[in-house]
């Protein structure tokens, strides 16, 4: 009797851990699937003409995407500019300042908007710059992303910053210190590897989008040499050639994918090593 | 924070409960001691949840004051009262008034920044700056509050760190993280960095109660040096520590001041059947 209980028990047991590892595998082979892919399709075309010469038209060999990939670090580099001063800003505010009601409207909001589909971002800007200025340019695509990573940042700062332990913003508002400076001395110097950590992931999130840029930042074939014309970025340059007939530029559009995830991939990797080194509280 | 934050009703004398008019009648204990705290009619608020009952105490300077009680009693708030610590609490709200050596803590044009550099502050899990050094975080105070001089600060940092007893054990890592020390030495060391600042009057809410025997016996050594330049008040779970490193005891039972007076008169033959019950541990 309690041998047939044990076995079946061990059996349930069995089952239910297969399940689990079937499902964990279920989440991991996309990832592994699409990088295998795009190394198969791609590698082949990543090569140093990738990285440092502009695209070439269809037919002549050669070519690369230097002017995307220098436009995508452009992009972020506003888009940061937008975002992270405002969205770590906001965090702060969230959780060391806001009265519980105003709070929760602003959760509220940062949750909508982060649930808000890219494209819309990208009619916004279209509609706020692109239509005023009269034309495509770099900062109406770096506004563009910007405006997404707000609430993002917010949200994940606010996390971080709640983190932070109450009884340090005790001590050092018993020593007399004034808010301010215990939030930015205390709170958000315990809390800045987080913080480092959020505007990163931020930035991976936004560095592949392609929808709010295709009427803001628009693509640029050559590159780019004012704020206030048209970028290229590699989502764009990656989104022209897939659709393509050439069946170069679809080569070239692979290598931009494999380049762009293996980008992504890169700060997702550096973002694990940096909180693992030293823990977010760095305790 | 915003002082207006807090009504300040005017004093209601016929608010007065009994045990107040029993706590004001009791014999000044501090007849022959300057007083540090003069409480009068404190009464606070957790949105509306009384935890302290119109409590009148005067607490004497440059000796040590105990606050004993069962949990729940009231003790830490009306610590945290003394320097308006509980006012980072949302929906605490007090009324009565607090005057330190003479002046009304909570009057409307004081700022809670200077009491708070008056009034100093332990807690009671150590909590040293995770991301500062042993120096940095004794002269945190200081540099925050916009001391510049090296010099100086480094000077302050010594005679801090060897007040709190620490210097010696620590003069040679001033540079490692404050949180790499133990935990009996983290909370010598944030008593150094609450006296760096210069208080009057350094509050303590039970700064033994995560420390084993042998640190303990070190803060409490360090209390009975310290109490030669300041004022302490030090809330205890530990009925021995009280009877042990203080001067005068107060006894909260919920939320109100049951007796307060010499230590040993506390310990030994009180006036209050309450205070004598929960000495003896029959209740609490």
């Amino acid at each position: 009797m309690t041998g047939t209980f044990s076995k079946w028990r061990k059996v349930k047991s069995g089952l239910v851990s297969a399940l689990c590892f079937l499902c964990a595998a279920l989440v991991i082979s996309p990832l592994g699937l699409v990088f295998f892919h795009l190394l198969r399709e791609g590698a082949s075309s990543v090569n140093w003409n990738f990285f440092t010469s502009l695209p070439k038209p269809v037919g002549e060999p050669g070519g690369g995407m230097a002017n995307a990939i220098a436009g995508t670090f452009e992009l972020l580099g506003l888009a940061a500019c937008i975002g992270v001063p405002t969205g770590v800003l906001g965090g702060v505010y969230l959780s060391e300042y806001g009265n519980a009601r105003t709070n929760w409207l602003l959760r509220f909001i940062c949750d909508i908007l982060n649930g808000v589909p890219s494209i819309i971002w990208g009619i916004v800007v279209y509609g706020l710059i692109v239509l005023q200025t009269k034309t495509f340019s770099a900062y109406a695509g770096g506004v563009a992303l910007g405006f997404i990573m707000i609430p993002l940042i917010i949200r994940t700062t606010e996390e971080v910053l709640l983190l932070v332990p109450n009884g340090y913003r005790e001590a050092a508002l018993a020593l007399g210190i004034a808010r301010w400076k215990m939030t930015v001395h205390v709170v958000l110097k315990t809390a800045l590897k987080g913080i480092v950590t959020a505007v990163l992931l931020a930035l991976a999130r936004v560095a592949g989008e392609t929808a709010p840029l295709l009427f803001t930042a628009f693509g640029n074939r050559f590159w780019n040499h004012s704020l206030r014309d048209p970028v290229a970025a590699l989502p764009l340059q990656i989104f022209t050639y897939a659709i393509s007939p050439y069946d170069d530029w679809h080569r070239q559009a692979w290598a931009g994918a494999l380049v762009l995830v293996s980008m992504i991939f890169v700060v997702n990797v550096a973002v694990r090593m940096l909180t693992r080194s030293r823990s977010v509280m760095a305790k | 924070m915003n002082p207006a934050l807090l009504p300040m009703e005017p004093l209601a004398p016929d608010r007065k409960s009994a045990v107040t008019l029993a706590a004001s009648k009791l014999p000044r204990s501090s007849a022959e001691l300057e007083c540090a705290f003069d409480v009068n009619d404190l009464s606070v608020w957790y949105g509306a949840k009384q935890t302290i009952f119109d409590t009148e105490i005067q607490l004497p300077a440059k000796s040590v004051s105990a606050i004993i009680g069962p949990s729940g009693c009231g003790k830490s708030t009306f610590l945290r009262c003394l320097n308006r610590m509980h006012e980072l609490i949302p929906n605490a709200r007090m009324t009565g008034s607090i005057k330190l050596f003479g002046d009304d803590l909570y009057a409307p044009t004081v700022d809670p920044c200077l009491v708070r550099r008056r009034v100093g502050m332990v807690f009671q899990k150590s909590n040293p700056f995770p991301t500062m050094s042993i120096g940095e975080n004794v002269i945190v105070g200081l540099r925050l509050n916009g001391v510049r001089n090296r010099s100086f600060l480094d000077e302050r940092m010594e005679k801090a760190l060897r007040m709190a007893a620490l210097w010696d054990e620590v003069k040679n890592d001033l540079n490692r993280p404050g949180i790499s020390l133990s935990g009996g030495q983290q909370q010598r060391l944030c008593i150094a960095r609450a006296i760096a600042v210069e208080p009057e009057i350094i509050l303590m809410d039970e700064p033994c109660s995560a420390l084993d025997p042998i640190a303990t016996a070190k803060i409490e050594e360090l209390i009975y040096e310290l109490k030669k330049d300041y004022t302490i008040v030090i809330v205890t779970h530990n009925m021995q520590q009280a009877g042990r490193c203080s001067d005068f005891t107060a006894f909260f039972y919920l939320g109100r001041l049951i007796e307060f007076g010499k230590t040993e008169k506390i310990f030994t033959n009180p006036n209050e059947k309450r205070t004598e019950d929960y000495i003896t541990g029959r209740f609490g």
